[in-house]
């Protein structure tokens, strides 16, 4: 049996937020008297995730997801509850617990700006007790598997963005970390960059059987990543569990786009039953649900002239853009 | 252990931030030549003669400020305003979560920047000899270690100073306005101005018991060869470093659970 890595039992967490009025009479109230106001982003939150496992956080801005990864890194200390990362509560930062795990923030660099990315990663070795040996060997297959090896001794600001990111990503997993914890890790890169992260860590995850805990905006991330999703709405789990299950529940019909063969053809299927979307000359468009997509599909191609037909999927931007803004969703 | 981190990690980090350092070697030279303002005082000093008050020769007055300008330019501290400006910005959360105090990252960066430092100072040196031929001197070689010791104590002094200031920055963001406080008495106080000897009795008798007489005037006398307690000097540098060093682990502790990772 797959043993939990991460613990998360009634977590809660909240910040003091100061409040300021507009205008000069604002400002001045503002600097004689501070309003604060406790303001609880994450509201008894509980989850449990298995090793080697790649869990999505989903939600919109704001809603709470940094700031779980930051208590779950021990970066932050939490208000309630807790969290068992690894066997070790984050927050006392314990060297073998940070020997475990990485943390890589899209927007946030650690490679010395001025210096090729070799530098940092020596550095990052050292940090890490890595000896020099070790570091090279891990150096050279971290950086062929990330396609980076010619961009090693070029300083980190001449790189591109792409380049960057990949060399952040091997700075952050120079000490081959159990657990990643991804902040938007594809921030800013462009498809092709994006793809070759996605591939990258697909084969992390499989060499190492490490555990992937990932926030991101692009859904392309989250599909060919995460088989399992957490929602977060205003600091609360909305749900948990696998996302191909959320998407079917999200999207129970499919838009099928059928080319008659004439236009009396598109006539006799627009009358016949189902439900039409629209209908431009021989060209009809209907909406089957997912359960009777074979059945209905049958009927049509027997009983009617086709020319051709497309299964449209709904963009799952769309689909996972309803999880942002409910609240439960119970599957 | 601490051998272990002492050789691998920071003598690796000291080695990336001296590259690091050497590709700013045009700002460093221009730091260390804005570091000048011991030459101003001694001008001061020398063309209203008031050195006469305080029973001390032009010479000795001249190797004084000289040693003075050498201990700032291996004393100088800047960790607030790296730190302030690394946490506000978030880049500090990456070396939160790495097995190494990311002050260890601040003390390399000012090692380093030292040593890059050094060969203008030498440069400044040299060029404060062709004006001063009189105050040539070469201090025996017990004294020079000594010296060297002291003048590194007095970096530890307010490197950690400094640090424990930084370390508002989780409470009030804005740490450095604390540390420009701070900046008043050690600018009158350390002996960057006027050595503390100069000062009236009743206050010396107090500033002796701050930390700041032992940032600047202490070491400086010391390699000038002026007559200063070489034992209590020491011995005072080193109680200051050990009643900072646990307040500073104890503020950063405290600090560190109230760290929200701004900007990141």
């Amino acid at each position: 049996m797959v043993k939990n890595i991460i613990d998360v039992k009634n977590l809660s967490k909240s910040f003091d937020i100061s409040y300021k009025e507009t205008g000069l009479k604002g400002t001045i109230k503002h600097f004689f008297r501070r309003q604060t106001k406790s303001l609880k982003v994450i509201k008894n939150i509980s989850f449990e995730i298995k090793e080697g496992e790649i869990v999505g956080f989903l939600g919109a801005n704001g809603a709470g997801k940094t700031t779980i990864l930051k208590m779950l890194c021990g970066l932050i200390y939490p208000s309630e509850g807790s969290i068992l990362v690894s066997g070790y509560l984050p927050f006392r930062r314990k060297e073998n617990f940070l020997k475990n795990i990485t943390l890589i923030m899209g927007q946030k660099q650690q490679l010395i700006w001025d210096l090729p990315p070799i530098e940092s990663f020596y550095l990052n070795a050292s940090i890490y007790d890595l000896d020099k040996f070790e570091a090279k060997k891990r150096i050279k297959k971290l950086s062929e598997m990330l396609e980076i090896d010619k961009e090693l001794f070029i300083p980190v600001r001449k790189l591109s963005l792409g380049q960057r990111m990949k060399s952040e990503l091997l700075a952050a997993l120079i000490h081959e970390p159990n657990i990643l914890f991804l902040d938007e890790p594809t921030l800013g890169l462009d498809i092709n960059a994006q793809r070759n992260l996605r591939k990258f860590l697909q084969k992390y995850n499989k060499e190492t059987n490490a555990t992937i805990c990932l926030t991101s905006h692009y859904m392309k991330d989250i599909t060919s990543l995460c088989k399992r999703v957490i929602c977060v709405h205003e600091g609360a789990i909305s749900y948990d569990g696998k996302l191909d299950l959320l998407l079917k529940k999200l999207s129970p019909v499919k838009e099928i786009l059928i080319v008659c063969r004439s236009e009396e053809d598109a006539i006799k299927l627009e009358n016949y039953g189902f439900t039409v979307k629209n209908k431009i000359k021989n060209e009809i468009t209907i909406k089957i649900e997912n359960n009777s997509i074979t059945s209905s599909l049958k009927t049509i191609l027997n009983n009617f002239d086709i020319e051709d037909l497309f299964i449209n999927e709904p963009p799952i931007d769309e689909v996972i853009g309803k999880v942002l803004i409910k609240k439960d969703y119970d599957i | 252990m601490i051998s272990n981190l002492i050789k691998r990690k920071i003598f690796t980090l000291l080695k990336v931030q001296y590259s690091n350092m050497l590709e700013y070697r045009v700002e460093i030279a221009l730091w260390a030549i804005s570091g000048i303002i011991p030459f101003f005082m001694l001008n001061i000093w020398t063309n209203n003669n008031l050195n006469e008050s305080i029973n001390i020769s032009d010479i000795m007055l001249s190797r004084y400020f000289l040693c003075a300008f050498f201990v700032r330019q291996f004393s100088v501290v800047w960790v607030v305003f790296s730190f302030e400006e690394d946490s506000l910005m978030g880049k500090v959360s990456p070396y939160l979560i790495q097995p190494l105090n990311p002050f260890f990252r601040y003390f390399a960066q000012h090692l380093a920047e030292q040593i890059t430092r050094f060969p203008f100072a030498l440069i400044i040196a040299f060029f404060f000899f062709i004006f001063n031929p009189e105050s040539i001197w070469i201090p025996n070689l017990g004294i020079l270690i000594l010296s060297i010791v002291s003048t590194f104590l007095s970096f530890l002094i307010q490197f950690l100073i400094q640090s424990i200031v930084a370390c508002l920055c989780f409470w009030t963001e804005k740490a450095s306005s604390i540390e420009r406080l701070l900046f008043i008495p050690t600018l009158f106080l350390s002996g960057l101005l006027a050595p503390v000897v100069s000062f009236p009795k009743y206050v010396k008798s107090w500033i002796y018991l701050t930390p700041f007489p032992y940032l600047i005037d202490f070491p400086a006398n010391l390699l000038s060869g002026n007559e200063t307690n070489i034992v209590g000097g020491l011995s005072m540098q080193i109680l200051w470093i050990l009643l900072l060093f646990p307040l500073f682990k104890k503020i950063w502790s405290e600090g560190t659970k109230k760290y929200t990772a701004m900007g990141s």
